[in-house]
């Protein structure tokens, strides 16, 4: 594991609380990174938002809980909840074992999808996950 | 026992390099740079229950009483019972203030006639230490205290194979001693003391080996327990210990809160005149504590923190450990609510601004099989 570099794919965006968000049609699907797995370990519950939810940019929508920590999930834009990940409750463990796949945790109808271009690209989330881990 | 750190960073144990080898994630603890987890802390913990897991607790301390009162000083500071603690034998103990409040949790160790070893919590080493020769002066018995812990390593291995494995480095006559016994032995050629004690609820041994050759030992297990044996870390330690709601200092014991409270009065010898003894007693005056300590099953799959609310039809209580346990496949907590409640009891506690549905049960929260 020490050897092992964090996926950050190339064709998300990211936010420094090591939250994706990915573009997938109409809809901008969001979760955590693989590096945040990684630091939250064993994942054992996701508490979600009510579908229909409007987020302000920057507001907490749900919780992501570990066996060791509990932890914020953050939505960096602006827009309404169309699509929670409603099998997370059964299967937590998703957002270890493919955070970018099956573990997507919401999808929103952004207000403004320009918002994106505003937030981390993956190059620039790599190198905030080198300062922090050394990575 | 630390490898060379620089001053007012992090100690290490001897085993450091090879936790950052293994790709374990390091964390601070009790001053130390200590893995947390190699793998999965949900893995690691299976693995001690099914097959084994490897725990390098060096961090912890190492007391040494020796002299003619040896013994009596002991039983000044430690609530079971010394005297009859004979040669091999191990004991599990409190060290208490006259509050009946506790110093730490131990066990004691009869290695000698005259000759006890104390092992304690790395949190409070220094604590033990001060409170020890305090104690010593008071009392002018013969006797001398010498801190063992930077000269000592320790690793726990537990789990059903465990002694197997252990077995494998053991010369062929060595007899597995029995538990809460320990014996000295040579394993792979380096002399250790070899405890059938614990903290996770499994069999399996702590064992004690000088600092210095303490790598050594850990090769050679690893390499004795092939597949079966798994790296473990402080995660699982944590979610082991509460699994079987055995007690953490800084959470279920402090200056604050006394044996009685915490449901270890089976560990508690009245008639020897340890410190704190007057005041456990009251308690027997007074028809018991006001509060005690119980387990805790939670609704759904959110976890309870130390330092939660629990809400009782009595007044609140408080959370002082809480994980989700893989062997219960729930949430567990352990705590303190007012003294009437029974397993059975609905209770809640607070997560987040809402109430969570729990259950008082009957502790240890796993069985072995």
């Amino acid at each position: 594991m020490a050897d092992q570099d964090y996926k950050i794919p190339e064709d998300c965006h990211y936010t420094e609380s090591d939250e994706w968000l990915r573009e997938d049609g109409a809809v901008v699907r969001i979760g955590i990174t693989d590096y945040a797995q990684s630091e939250l370990n064993d994942i054992v519950f996701v508490e979600l938002p009510e579908r229909g939810t409007q987020l302000e940019a920057g507001r907490t929508f749900g919780v992501v809980e570990s066996v060791k920590a509990v932890s914020d999930l953050v939505c960096p834009i602006a827009g309404e909840v169309v699509e929670i990940h409603s099998k997370l409750s059964e299967h937590p463990e998703w957002l270890n074992e493919d955070p970018y796949g099956r573990g997507w945790i919401i999808a929103i109808s952004p207000e403004d999808i320009d918002e994106l271009d505003g937030l981390l690209s993956a190059a620039d989330y790599r190198a905030h996950v080198k300062a922090r881990s050394g990575k | 026992m630390s490898e060379a750190a620089p001053a007012g960073e992090l100690r290490r144990t001897p085993l450091w390099s090879r936790h950052v080898a293994a790709g374990a994630k390091m964390v601070p603890f009790a001053g130390f740079d200590m893995p947390v987890v190699y793998s999965s802390i949900l893995d690691e913990h299976r693995a001690v229950r099914t097959r084994a897991g490897m725990f390098d607790v060096s961090h912890m301390g190492e007391l040494r009483l020796r002299g003619p009162a040896a013994l009596e000083l002991a039983q000044r500071l430690f609530t079971n019972d010394v005297a009859g603690t004979g040669l091999g034998r191990v004991r599990y103990g409190l060290v208490c203030v006259e509050s009946g409040g506790v110093v730490d949790d131990v066990t004691l160790y009869r290695t000698g006639e005259r000759e006890l070893l104390l092992c304690v919590n790395a949190s409070n080493i220094a604590a033990d230490l001060a409170h020890v020769r305090e104690v010593h002066a008071k009392s002018g018995l013969d006797c001398e205290i010498e801190d063992e812990s930077e000269a000592t390593g320790l690793l726990a291995l537990q789990g059903p194979e465990a002694l197997r494995i252990v077995a494998r480095l053991a010369p062929a006559d060595l007899k597995a001693p029995k538990r809460w016994h320990f014996a000295r032995a040579e394993l792979a050629g380096i002399p250790v003391l070899l405890s059938r004690t614990g903290y996770t609820g499994e069999d399996g041994y702590e064992i004690f080996a000088p600092a210095e050759r303490t790598v050594a030992l850990w090769d050679a297990l690893r390499e004795a327990g092939g597949d079966a044996l798994a790296l473990a870390g402080l995660g699982a330690r944590d979610t082991l210990r509460t699994e079987m709601a055995y007690p953490l200092y800084g959470h279920e014991l402090d200056l604050e809160h006394d044996p009685i409270e915490a449901g270890l009065e089976r560990f508690v010898a009245y008639g020897r005149g340890f410190l704190g003894e007057d005041a456990l007693r009251r308690h027997q005056t007074r028809g018991g504590p006001a509060r005690r300590l119980v387990g805790l099953v939670l609704e759904g799959r959110q976890v309870a923190r130390p330092g939660f609310r629990i809400e009782t039809p009595a007044g609140d209580g408080v959370v002082t450990s809480g994980t989700f346990a893989p062997s219960v496949d729930a949430p567990i907590a352990l705590g303190y609510v007012p003294a009437k409640f029974e397993p059975g009891a609905n209770l809640a506690v607070e997560i987040r601004g809402k109430l969570a549905p729990c259950k008082v049960v009957a502790t240890p929260f796993y069985q072995r099989a």
